[in-house]
């Protein structure tokens, strides 16, 4: 067939109507090219030469309105409001002194002041605005508007300003924003989502949901005239507004905490047992997020780190202290659990216990003679659990203390978590190249010596023991509330500023992880809490002080030495300087037989757990239950 | 042996054509890249040059081998391409999030350029064995299929979107060109119709899918494409009816556009030389494709009738997609001018359709 295929004149015209065809499609496609051309340059060209010849597009971003942040109930915490800045372009101004003098009397600075915020930015060129002030005030703006005619070159833009409602109230959990670093444009992947300029979240929970919070972007080119002012918009696409959150956190009892602990270096949690919803979670001192929001002056941002109570810190979650007498929950179940102690197990306490060739002394020194378990959480009895501590060893009283989420992070959605420390073996070797000595096992049983836990991972410990053993993830958002279709916002997608896991768990249907089970004995776990409940209302409980009527609370006391005391040293803890004085913690749950709120309090160099993080406690749970008692 | 009726045969119209292209070419790179002063880019003019004896030098050397040794040998050049594009698979350059250039000594070559002759001689040594009147059934269709998709595939992995359906749309043009029969060419719509459906959801990455749907709905990146496209315009328009003169052009020497050597080039032409120039520039163009296919009209054997078809295709889908995103009328898919930009790829490729174009041209006296 086809070598003959051009042989007779058949086959010949086929061909030839075929390339007729051809070049049909082949004059139209350029014909459309060419209408087009003739329609750019010839119809509309004079007034793409009238833009060429001003180069006068340019490109503005629409900054996306930011998701707002409510609390448990729907109160406001952080919003959005407006922010009037005055601007001033110095050659319509005219004349200058004049202008500056009338503006003065309004916004209530001098004219000199006002001159020399000119004159700080020459770089501005005369036909451009220069920023005079920053967020005025309305009756400013108002006063501006009306007298504008006396005030040529005098402007006031709008710009949409973050606002933290409460002030320091959260500061740690809801973060801040600013203006992104060159460090963190750099990190972002592929996909720019970020240019510079934006403002990104830095700090909390801003940071940790910004993906969602932020919006999309919109753009705008413009034309400009001369003067840099906007003639015409050829083209605009909206921004898109950031989605809301709804946060597992309780105003109320946030700024109750912040009461407590004012004026003290304190950290406090609250959390729900059952799910994990952060219901308070406050450190002393505290910043106001709001004074990031236009910029922090140098020295201001000085004042805050080099602060000796270190304000920035977010102590409830970066804050690592010994657990001290808390930690005797752990070696408590450690040791019925491995069948080391049971209920009955009685040991004497003459007030001290020799151990190789040391004395390793009780905190009461007088002794608290015979008793079990539960007598010995209750007044916390240190020789009874330097012997439990001894008989389980190192190693397994560590495997407890890991199952019950110590030494790893929480989990929870904010960046910076520490993960404390607990010791092994192992680890000793690693890190000091000398092997383990069975004496540290006795002061770790009683939370002493290397191990470290943060006031967060005791919150989920106290939680674990009062639900009834189940290790549940710390969480501070309820709901995820998109203000576009739900699709708009993609899960998981990773955030420039760092690792955001929390952003993949955004579908409102993963919000609640069931948590950990632990496969611990019931029984073993009631004898803990009977112990621990005695430790409020039993008759030589620690805390008894953190009694309230109405409702009871379980809790522990704990009394941890600061690193630099020798260890063991005895001496008052009041004639020791401030800053060595012990560490105060309290954890507690309440009611102590369907639990509705765990709390762990910690007051730095709070010397006794007892006498000063008990009543915060106390107090909160009285906040929260709302007990008049 | 040697046939004095090969020089009383040659093309010289056609060959004073790409002669024109190729000084229009290296005029506007000198244009484009001259204005800014002491840029690095200032040299590139030169390498053109380069570029160009070597084009020429290469397109002389084919017209000594009968074209027809091409219907031999296809499968043999079609692997050796192929066997490129795995290369870079495992040893490409990879810039700016793909991986398209492989590192001969001292100089890079992009295989997905000379891939797309490969599968035209491939495929027109295909056809002119299966040509019929009634066109191509299912069954004749398969084995092109089948060469089509593997380059196709390998393309778009690097990935290189645009080049992977600049090699879909010559194998098609060519196709149709040949006939298929119609209930086929129904199967064939239906089933690409799905196949299009599904990559969706599986093959592109998400910036393909974006840039996608930047075609659709262009209003989606107004500060990124867009913004190349409203200052492309604004270079092409403001050329007006007779432009402003050579080396005049502003909108380039001040880089408001982007990449104006390569991809954006006609508007710097376009508005240097106004609507008098690029009405001259397009309809050389016009003119070159119809030369084209004249040359397979004159040719009387199948292959080579079809290989014209197919190498006259590529230069036309090229100049048609490049033009009509700079232009507006399309979306920016990074697609080189033929002749006009810059780039040693694109210029041997064209080169060498250019130096087979005239090969066939002037053998068109053999099977009479």
């Amino acid at each position: 067939m086809a070598k003959s295929f051009y042989t007779n004149t058949e086959d010949r015209e086929w061909y030839r109507r075929r390339l007729i065809c051809a070049i049909i499609i082949v004059a139209v496609s350029f014909s459309v090219i060419i209408v087009r051309l003739f329609q750019l340059q010839a119809i509309e060209g004079a007034e793409y030469r009238r833009l060429s010849e001003h180069n006068c597009i340019r490109l503005q971003s629409i900054p996306p309105s930011r998701g707002l942040i409510y609390d448990a109930d729907g109160t406001l915490m952080v919003d959005n409001r407006p922010a009037y800045n005055l601007k001033l372009v110095v050659k319509d101004a005219d004349p200058l002194e004049e202008t500056l003098e009338k503006l003065a009397r309004i916004i209530d600075v001098s004219a000199e002041e006002l001159m020399e915020t000119i004159l700080s930015q020459k770089n501005v060129p005369a036909y451009q605005p220069v920023l005079l002030r920053e967020d005025i005030d309305r009756e400013a703006v108002a006063a501006i508007e009306v007298n504008s005619f006396d005030l040529p070159g005098v402007s006031v833009d709008i710009e949409s300003r973050r606002q933290y409602i409460f002030g320091k109230t959260a500061a740690h959990l809801l973060g801040y924003i600013g203006e992104i670093s060159e460090e963190e444009l750099d990190r972002q992947p592929q996909e720019k989502r970020y240019r510079a300029g934006d403002l990104i979240g830095k700090f909390g929970v801003e940071r940790a949901f910004d993906e969602f919070l932020r919006g999309v972007p919109g753009g705008r080119q413009v034309e400009v005239n001369a003067a840099g002012q906007v003639v015409r918009v050829l083209h605009e696409v909206p921004a898109k507004a950031g989605g809301n959150l709804r946060l597992t956190l309780d105003q109320r009892l946030q700024q109750k905490a912040e009461e407590l602990i004012r004026g003290i270096a304190a950290a406090v949690v609250a959390m729900e047992p059952n799910r994990g919803g952060i219901l308070a979670l406050a450190g002393s001192p505290s910043f106001d997020p709001n004074v990031f929001v236009g910029g922090l002056s140098g020295s201001d941002w000085d004042a805050l780190i080099s602060h000796p109570w270190r304000p920035m810190e977010n102590k409830a979650v970066q804050g690592e202290y010994a657990p001290a007498s808390t930690y005797k929950i752990v070696t408590a179940i450690a040791g019925l659990e491995e069948g080391v102690i049971n209920e009955r197990t009685r040991i004497f306490c003459p007030g001290y216990y020799p151990f190789g060739n040391r004395i390793f002394r009780c905190w009461r020194l007088g002794g608290h003679g015979t008793m079990d378990v539960k007598e010995a959480l209750s007044q916390s009895c240190d020789v009874f659990f330097y012997q439990v501590g001894q008989k389980l060893g190192v190693d397994r009283l560590a495997l407890y203390a890991k199952e019950l989420g110590l030494g790893r992070s929480t989990g929870i959605p904010l960046d910076r978590e520490s993960s404390g420390l607990i010791p092994t073996a192992a680890w000793k070797r690693k890190r000091f190249g000398v092997p383990w000595v069975e004496g540290e096992t006795l002061s770790l049983a009683i939370g002493q010596g290397y191990n470290l836990v943060t006031p967060l991972q005791m919150a989920v410990l106290t939680s674990a023991v009062a639900n009834g053993g189940t290790v549940v993830e710390p969480k501070v958002v309820s709901r995820f509330e998109p203000v576009e279709p739900a699709g708009n916002f993609r899960a998981g997608h990773s955030d420039p500023s760092g690792p955001s896991g929390p952003a993949a768990a955004s579908a409102p249907d993963k919000l609640d992880k069931p948590g950990r089970q632990l496969s611990w004995k019931p029984e073993n776990l009631a004898i803990v809490r009977e112990g621990i409940w005695r430790v409020v209302n039993g008759p030589r409980g620690t805390a008894r002080v953190a009694r309230l009527d109405g409702v009871e609370i379980s809790g522990k006391t704990g009394t941890g030495q600061v690193v630099g005391r020798k260890d063991g040293a005895t001496g008052q803890e009041k004639d020791a300087p401030a800053h060595y004085r012990a560490h105060a913690w309290f954890v507690a749950y309440a009611p102590a037989d369907a639990p509705e709120i765990a709390i762990s309090v910690l007051v730095e160099n709070g010397e006794h757990g007892s006498g000063a993080a008990a009543p915060i406690a106390r107090e909160l749970i009285r906040c929260y239950l709302d007990v008049s008692g | 042996m040697f046939d004095r009726r090969l020089i009383q045969y040659f093309n010289w119209g056609f060959f004073l054509l790409i002669l024109m292209l190729a000084a229009i070419g290296v005029l506007t790179i000198y244009s484009a890249v001259a204005g800014g002063s002491a840029s690095p880019e200032q040299g590139l003019y030169i390498r053109q040059l380069i570029w160009y004896g070597a084009g020429f030098g290469i397109m002389m050397v084919t017209l000594f081998i009968d074209y027809r040794h091409l219907e031999t040998w296809a499968y043999l050049i079609y692997i050796g391409c192929i066997l490129l594009l795995v290369a870079v698979i495992f040893v490409g350059r990879e810039a700016g999030g793909s991986q398209r250039w492989l590192r001969l000594g001292f100089i890079s070559i992009q295989p997905s350029e000379p891939i797309k002759v490969a599968v035209a001689i491939l495929l027109a040594r295909c056809y002119a064995k299966t040509l019929s009147r009634e066109g191509l059934n299912f069954y004749q269709l398969f084995k092109p299929m089948i060469l089509v998709a593997l380059p196709f595939l390998l393309i778009v992995k690097q990935p290189d979107l645009g080049t992977g359906m600049m090699v879909l749309l010559i194998a098609g043009s060519m196709t149709l060109f040949v006939k298929i029969e119609k209930k086929t060419l129904m199967a064939i719509i239906l089933i690409g119709a799905a196949g299009a459906f599904l990559s969706w959801f599986t093959v592109l990455k998400s910036y393909q899918k974006r840039r996608i749907l930047t075609f659709l709905d262009p209003d989606r990146d107004p500060l990124g494409a867009g913004y190349h496209i409203i200052q492309s315009k604004i270079a092409i328009g403001s050329g007006m009816i007779s432009g402003k003169g050579i080396f005049q052009g502003t909108q380039n020497t001040l880089s408001f556009l982007p990449e104006q050597h390569t991809d954006f080039i006609f508007a710097v032409w376009a508005e240097e030389w106004g609507f008098i120039g690029s009405f001259f520039l397009v309809f050389l163009f016009m003119l070159l494709i119809i030369w084209g296919l004249n040359i397979a009209y004159a040719c009387k054997e199948p292959f080579g009738t079809i290989l014209a078809v197919g190498l006259t295709t590529i230069i036309f889908w090229q100049v048609i997609i490049n033009i009509s995103m700079v232009i507006g009328l399309m979306p920016v898919v990074g697609m080189p001018l033929p002749f006009i930009s810059y780039g040693g790829s694109s210029v041997i490729t064209v080169m060498i359709c250019a130096g087979i174009l005239l090969n066939i041209s002037m053998r068109r006296f053999a099977a009479e």
